[in-house]
C-alpha cells in the first residue's frame, strides 16, 4: 500500500466515523461504539477489498459481505454511502419511521447489503451457506462476514464454524472485531469468548491476527486470505470500542448509546480536525 | 381399507425432491444428520454433490440455507418438525421470514403419529410456530399423490415455505390426475349438515368419518384444507356459509393451528359454532402410531361422534 493509499482509506475511515456520529446522532439511538472499532475494516473492506460497483449492487459476481455483528448497522451504512451506494444525506434518517435504512441491515431495503441480519450468529451461518453457494455455482466471488467478540458466545456460531471447515470453504473470510467489549462490560467478566485465536485454530480454520484499527496491518491481513490457504480464514482484529471519538473509546456505555447534541459537537470537532490533518490542511 | 396403499408423506417428499433435482439444478438439500428418516437420503443417492449434511445443527442449517438463497438457488432444508420449526425457530424468523428468502423447510415427523420417541419429538405446535411469521406458506400434505406436488408447487412458489410431513404411512386417496394450487383448498365429499375441515393425515380420518355419518343420516362436507397459510377463505366461508357448522381435525395443538385459524376468520366474517378436533393442550406420549392418533381422539371414530353430538344441538 502506497502512503498515497493509506491517506485516502484513512479519510475514507475518518468520513465513515462522521457518518456514524451524524446518523446515530441524528436517532437519538444506535450503536455508535462497535461501528467506530470496525470504522476501519468496513472503510478497507468497501474502498480497497471487495469486487463490488455501486452502480450494480446486485451483479451477480460481486463479492459479498454480511455483518453478522448487524447492530453496527451505522457503520455499514456509512461504509456504504460515502461508496456510492445511496446519498450520505440518508444517513441522518437511519432508524426514522419510513427510512429505509432500519435499525439493523435490511436486505430488500438497502442498496449494497447482501444480507438482513441483526439477530447475533445467524450472519457467519448466511455467509458459510453464500460461500457454499458461490462454490456450488461456480461464482468466482468471495464471501466476507464480521462478527463481534461479544457475538462469538452465541453457540451457533461455532456451528457455523464447524461447517465452514468441514466443508472446506476456502472463499470465505470471517473477520472478529475483538475491542474486547460488549454491552454488559468487558467480555473477560461477561462471558469469555478467549482465547478466541486458539479457539479458531482448533476448529481448522486458517487465523492471523491483526491491528484492526491500521490500514497496512489490514492489507497484510487480506493479502493472506488471498494467498494460499486449505482451510476456511479468519482475521482476529484487536481494536479500540469508540476508536477516535476521544470520549467514546473503552467506554462499554457507548456500545449502544447515541451522542447528545454537546457530545455531538464535540465528536465531530474532533473527527473534522482528524480529516483536516489526513487531507492536510 | 385394508388393500389400500399406505405411504408415509416424508417418503413422497424424497421420492419428490429426487425428481425436482433432476429437473432444476438449482435446488439443493440440507440436512442435519437426519437423511435417513427425512428421506432426503433418497435424493442423496442420486445427487451426492447437491446435499449437504449440516450435522446435529439445525440453527445453522436455517440460516446457511437462507445464505445458499441469497445466492439464487432453492435450498431444501429437512429435519424434523421439532427442530426445524421449534428449535431453529428464530433462525426461520430472522434469516428466512424477514428477508422472505427462498427456502423451501421440509419438516418431517410432524404430530403426535411419529409414536415410539415420544413427547420430546412430536411436534404439535410447529403450524402455530410458522403460521405467526409473515410471508410464510404453511402446507400440510394429507397423502403421497398430495405430498408431492406440495413439493413442487413449494418450487414454483417464489418465498418461504413450511412443508409439513409425518413418518407413518397413510392411506393414498388422491389420484394420478390429482392438481395442487397454493392456497386452494380442496372438497373432497358434499354436504350440507356439518362441514368437516381438516389437515394432514386427518383428511382421510375425516373422509372415513363421513361415510360412517353418512349411514347415519348425516351429510357431512369433507374438505381439504392442505395450504394452511393463506388459508382458502373462500372454501371455509362457503363452507360455514352452507352448512352452519364447522369441525376443524389437525395432528396439532387445538392451539394455533387449523382450527384456530379457521375459528379467526369465521369469528370475523361469519361466526359459525365450531368443534376443534387436535391435540388438546397436552403433551403426548410414547405408543404405537395408531394407538396414539386413537387414544388422542385424532381417529374417524372420534370425529363421528363429535358430528353426531354437534348435529343435534
Amino acid at each position: 500500500m502506497t502512503k498515497e493509499q493509506r491517506n485516502a482509506l484513512e479519510i475514507a475511515a475518518c468520513k465513515v466515523r462522521m457518518g456514524i456520529i451524524e446518523s446515530t446522532h441524528a436517532a437519538k439511538c444506535g450503536h455508535p461504539g462497535g461501528s467506530l472499532s470496525a470504522a476501519d475494516v468496513l472503510t478497507y473492506l468497501y474502498f480497497h477489498e471487495l469486487n463490488i460497483d455501486p452502480k450494480d449492487p446486485k451483479k451477480a459476481d460481486r463479492d459479498r459481505f454480511v455483518l453478522s455483528k448487524g447492530h453496527n448497522a451505522p457503520g455499514l451504512y456509512a461504509a456504504l454511502a460515502y461508496r456510492g451506494f445511496f446519498p450520505v444525506e440518508d444517513l441522518k434518517t437511519l432508524r426514522h419511521t419510513g427510512s429505509y435504512l432500519q435499525g439493523h441491515p435490511n436486505m430488500n431495503t438497502v442498496p449494497g447489503v447482501d444480507m438482513s441480519t441483526g439477530s447475533l450468529g445467524q450472519g457467519i451461518s448466511a455467509a458459510a451457506g453464500m460461500a457454499l453457494a458461490a462454490r456450488y455455482t461456480g461464482n468466482p466471488c468471495r464471501v466476507y462476514t464480521l462478527l463481534g467478540d461479544g457475538e462469538i458466545e452465541e453457540g451457533e456460531v461455532w456451528e457455523a464454524l464447524m461447517f465452514a471447515a468441514h466443508y472446506k470453504l476456502t472463499n470465505l473470510c470471517v473477520i472478529i472485531d475483538n475491542n474486547g467489549l460488549q454491552i454488559d462490560g468487558p467480555i473477560s467478566q461477561v462471558m469469555s469468548s478467549y482465547p478466541i485465536v486458539d479457539k479458531l485454530k482448533a476448529f481448522n480454520f486458517e487465523v492471523v491476527e491483526v491491528n484492526g484499527n491500521d490500514m497496512e496491518e489490514l492489507e497484510r491481513a487480506f493479502a493472506a486470505f488471498h494467498g494460499e490457504h486449505d482451510k476456511p480464514f479468519a482475521i482476529v482484529m484487536k481494536t479500540t470500542k469508540g476508536k477516535d471519538v476521544s470520549f467514546m473509546e473503552n467506554q462499554v456505555g457507548w456500545h449502544g448509546k447515541a451522542p447528545n447534541d454537546a457530545e455531538y459537537e464535540i465528536a465531530m470537532g474532533e473527527l473534522k480536525a482528524r480529516l483536516a490533518g489526513l487531507e492536510g490542511k | 381399507m385394508a388393500d389400500v396403499k399406505k405411504i408415509a408423506t416424508r417418503e413422497a417428499y424424497g421420492n419428490a425432491l429426487k425428481e425436482l433435482m433432476a429437473e432444476h439444478e438449482d435446488v439443493i438439500v440440507f440436512d442435519a444428520d437426519l437423511s435417513n428418516a427425512t428421506k432426503t437420503n433418497i435424493p442423496q443417492k442420486a445427487f451426492p454433490a447437491r446435499h449437504f449434511n449440516c450435522g446435529i445443527a439445525e440453527g445453522n442449517m436455517m440460516a446457511v440455507a437462507a445464505g445458499a438463497a441469497a445466492m439464487g438457488l432453492v435450498p431444501f432444508a429437512s429435519s424434523f418438525a421439532m427442530f426445524a420449526a421449534g428449535r431453529a425457530f428464530e433462525q426461520v424468523r430472522n434469516s428466512i421470514g424477514y428477508p422472505h428468502l427462498n427456502v423451501k423447510i421440509g419438516a418431517t415427523h410432524a404430530g403426535i403419529s411419529v409414536g415410539e420417541d415420544g413427547a420430546s419429538h412430536q411436534c404439535c405446535e410447529d403450524i402455530a410456530l410458522m403460521r405467526s411469521i409473515p410471508g410464510m406458506v404453511i402446507l400440510n400434505p394429507a397423502d403421497a399423490v398430495e405430498a408431492e406436488a406440495c413439493v413442487r408447487a413449494a418450487y414454483e412458489h417464489q418465498g418461504p415455505v413450511y412443508l409439513r410431513f409425518g413418518r407413518f404411512g397413510v392411506p393414498v386417496f388422491h389420484g394420478e390426475d390429482f392438481s395442487f394450487t397454493i392456497g386452494k383448498g380442496e372438497c373432497l365429499r358434499d354436504g350440507k349438515d356439518v362441514a368437516i375441515l381438516a389437515t394432514g393425515l386427518l383428511v382421510n380420518e375425516a373422509l372415513e368419518a363421513a361415510k360412517t355419518l353418512a349411514d347415519e343420516g348425516i351429510d357431512a362436507r369433507v374438505i381439504n384444507l392442505c395450504t394452511i397459510k393463506p388459508l382458502d377463505e373462500e372454501i371455509v366461508l362457503k363452507a360455514a356459509a352452507e352448512c352452519r357448522k364447522i369441525i376443524t381435525c389437525e395432528e396439532h395443538s387445538i392451539i394455533g393451528g387449523l382450527g384456530e385459524a379457521v375459528c379467526s376468520l369465521l369469528s370475523e366474517k361469519c361466526p359459525t359454532p365450531v368443534r376443534r378436533i387436535g391435540v388438546n393442550d397436552e403433551f403426548g406420549h410414547s405408543g404405537p402410531a395408531a394407538e396414539l392418533l386413537k387414544s388422542f381422539g385424532l381417529s374417524a371414530e372420534h370425529i363421528v361422534e363429535v358430528a353426531r353430538e354437534f348435529v343435534k344441538e
